[in-house]
């Protein structure tokens, strides 16, 4: 426990001094977001019906984007390769790394979300359900995408590798959390997908941090 | 981080080579007592039977053997390419070697490799130092890692040369300062089994003379040493052995 | 059991076993695809609503069939890739993945081919479909991550674990796409009612899915064995092997 709040520490300081690495997501995800009615036409009853996978994909992209850079600093300057010799320190550490990362990308756009609900004509009742999945689904995001920077640490090419590898793992969540929204659109509920993306995320939250462990493990052999 | 601290820190970005005021430590005291291990000298630690290494599809070494005992100091030598940190890597448990076995205290290392693990402080051939943090940042963690207390960081900075740059980004360090945080690591370990990789890189002659005036104290407690360096150790080790990789195509 | 898997962990032997298989199995698949393919395409009645069209299942169904089983034959070699480091497994997974990949495109052309003159469109958003896309992009994500490291060694392991990731995630993937296909659209094309398989064309098309099967399994035995002389190339008995020729 004591690792894990210095460790998470240590990443919330490298956040507060490397603004760029979380402040460009968030950028990207409102850049993308209005780009949407440009590209599209300013009708309001057409942004509400496409708003639910718009907005999830920009979060997706965004949160990838921010992904790319989670382990390189550490395996450049041989952190993670020492980290990993310690073995027991690896997993606090893979904690401090999926907090840290949901605290930069995940939270930004759930608090943004208010104002995206204005951007793209969203109403009260689906800006609730928009509300409750980003909680429940940038969780998962961040996870995956930690998954996603470890098993390429020390790949001679990152960026479009990495969204090969996790755009495919991301498809449900997508899928769950645009239906709840239409649904809560319609009037419907939608306690179901939010119940399957909490299963989601319960159980990615259980396997995940194996896999991250592994994939450090193999990269820096 | 209290206000001060920030103010001072954005100071330091602006003005790098100013010198805010610091606590005033005692440079001569000693920062950490260390016990000596609980070990016979001579007992063995690692043994390495017939080891080979392919990487890249070359053969960095084969059939290579030799035995690690508490209180010796192994030099690993060789030029560049010839396995050095290959080895290194495959001794700390990184990555396993492609033929022949390693054992720790005479049990087979995949057995007991968490045991091997808590005792074993490897320093490899990048620093180990975030540039965007401080000395005493990077120290904070790394005592995390290694799960030892709290002792007092300024004074150990201090005896390693580093007074007046604890809160400093290690980027603004030079190249033997920051070689310098990464081994004061070695300081507050409570470790046996040493492993470092070129650990007097960038050093000036005082902190070489230093390490490895702090390298016979380890050996004498009953604490073994395996590293690479291309200089020629200038004290004289007395279980000191000399392993020579030969670079092969 | 162990006892009997055991020599399969070490490399030379299974270089051997494959060279052995590989011809008996090479020429099984050609016969069997032969006869498969000239009785399925030539010699069965035509579908009374389709037509001829209907034939391309011979390709289609086996492809896809066996798509998916390329995959959960790489994922078992991944798992015992990582679970007790047996390099052979690593291996395997890279032997498989473009075998499955390629299995998969040709599941999705030939559907899409017989997609144009049936369903009116060469793409619909089926569930079907969007699961086979899908796995083709899993199988390319694992080759490209296999290629993506300057040392084979790690490249092969990283891809054995996203393999493993991978099909824990399929399923999940799997049926989220059919719920989310049948949510969209609920009584459309997708609900195309099959008519029971006539046995006049159903035993071509049981022939057809075996000959893919040891067809894929030649073809692995194909690039194990080169994978093995790749990676094992300064072991001894390849060197006295390389010798002797």
């Amino acid at each position: 426990m004591v690792a894990l709040a210095t460790f998470l520490q240590r990443e919330l300081r490298l956040l507060a001094r490397q603004k760029a690495d979380w402040l460009n997501p968030v950028l990207f995800f409102v850049i993308v977001l209005s780009l949407f009615p440009l590209g599209i036409g300013p009708e309001p009853n057409l942004l509400r019906i496409i708003a639910p996978g718009v907005i999830w994909i920009a979060a997706l992209l965004s949160v990838l984007l921010a992904a790319e850079r989670l382990f390189k600093d550490d395996y450049r300057n041989g952190v993670l390769e020492q980290l990993v010799a310690t073995r027991q320190a690896l997993w606090p550490f893979v904690f401090a790394k999926l907090i840290s990362n949901w605290l930069s990308t995940g939270l930004p756009l759930v608090l943004l979300s208010p104002l995206v609900a204005l951007l793209l004509n969203v109403d009260s009742a689906s800006f609730l359900a928009m509300l409750l999945t980003l909680l429940l689904g940038t969780p998962l995001l961040s996870l995956l995408s930690v998954l996603g920077a470890a098993l390429t640490v020390s790949a001679d090419k990152g960026g479009i590798l990495l969204a090969l590898l996790i755009l495919p793992l991301y498809i449900p969540l997508l899928i769950f959390a645009s239906a709840a929204m239409e649904a809560a659109a319609m009037a419907l509920p939608y306690y179901g997908q939010l119940a399957i993306m909490l299963a989601m995320l319960l159980v990615a939250l259980a396997l995940v941090p194996f896999a991250v462990n592994s994939a450090l493990k193999i990269n820096v052999s | 981080m209290a206000l001060s601290d920030i103010s001072r820190f954005v100071l330091l970005r602006q003005y790098g080579n100013m010198r805010p005021i610091f606590p005033v430590v005692d440079s001569k005291r000693p920062v950490i007592k260390h016990q000596p291990f609980s070990v016979i000298v001579g007992q063995e630690l690692l043994q390495a039977q017939a080891l080979s290494c392919i990487r890249q599809d070359r053969v960095l070494f084969e059939q290579l053997s030799f035995t690690v005992r508490a209180g010796d100091i192994l030099q690993v030598a060789g030029k560049n390419g010839a396995g050095k940190s290959s080895l290194l890597r495959l001794l700390a448990g990184l990555s396993a070697p492609d033929e022949g076995t390693l054992h720790y205290r005479s049990q087979p290392l995949s057995d007991v490799v968490d045991d091997y693990a808590a005792n074993l402080c490897f320093i490899g051939h990048q620093s180990g130092i975030h540039e965007q943090l401080t000395a005493l940042e990077n120290l904070a963690f790394w005592r995390a890692a290694a799960g030892v207390p709290q002792p007092d960081d300024y004074a150990l900075l201090a005896q390693l040369g580093l007074a007046g740059l604890e809160d400093i980004p290690c980027n603004m360090l030079s190249a033997g300062q920051q070689r310098r945080v990464s081994l004061a690591r070695l300081w507050f370990t409570s470790c046996q089994v040493w492993i470092l990789d070129e650990p007097f890189t960038a050093l000036d002659q005082s902190a070489i003379a230093m390490l490895q005036q702090y390298f016979l104290q380890h050996l004498n407690r009953g604490g073994a040493i395996v590293l690479t360096t291309h200089q020629n150790l200038t004290l004289q080790y007395n279980s000191l052995t000399t392993l020579e990789l030969a670079y092969r195509w | 059991m162990f006892k009997w898997l055991h020599p399969l962990a070490k490399p030379e032997t299974v270089y051997q076993l494959c060279g052995r298989l590989y011809p008996w199995l090479l020429t099984a698949a050609l016969l069997l695809l032969l006869l498969g393919n000239i009785w399925g395409l030539a010699f069965t009645p035509p579908d009374y609503q389709q037509g001829d069209s209907y034939r391309i299942i011979h390709i289609h169904v086996p492809a896809a069939i066996m798509s998916m089983g390329a995959y959960s034959a790489m994922a078992i070699a991944a798992f015992v890739a990582l679970v007790w480091q047996v390099k052979v497994a690593q291996w395997s997974v890279l032997a498989i993945a473009p075998i499955g990949a390629v299995y998969t495109a040709i599941a999705l052309i030939t559907g899409m081919a017989w997609g144009k003159p049936m369903w009116g469109t060469w793409w619909v958003w089926d569930a079907r479909l969007t699961s086979e896309l899908i796995l083709l992009f899993l199988y390319l994500g694992v080759i490209a991550l296999s290629g993506a490291f300057s040392d084979r060694q790690t490249g092969a392991k990283v891809a054995s674990l996203l393999a493993v990731v991978g099909v824990i995630n399929l399923p999940v993937i799997h049926f989220s796409v059919e719920w989310w296909n049948t949510l969209h659209q609920g009584a459309s094309i997708t609900k195309f009612a099959k008519p029971s398989i006539d046995p006049s064309m159903l035993w071509p098309l049981l022939i057809s899915i075996l000959a893919f099967k040891v067809l894929m399994l030649a073809l692995i035995c194909l690039r194990l064995r080169t994978a093995i002389l790749v990676n094992e190339q300064h072991r001894p008995w390849v060197r006295a092997m390389a010798g002797d020729q």
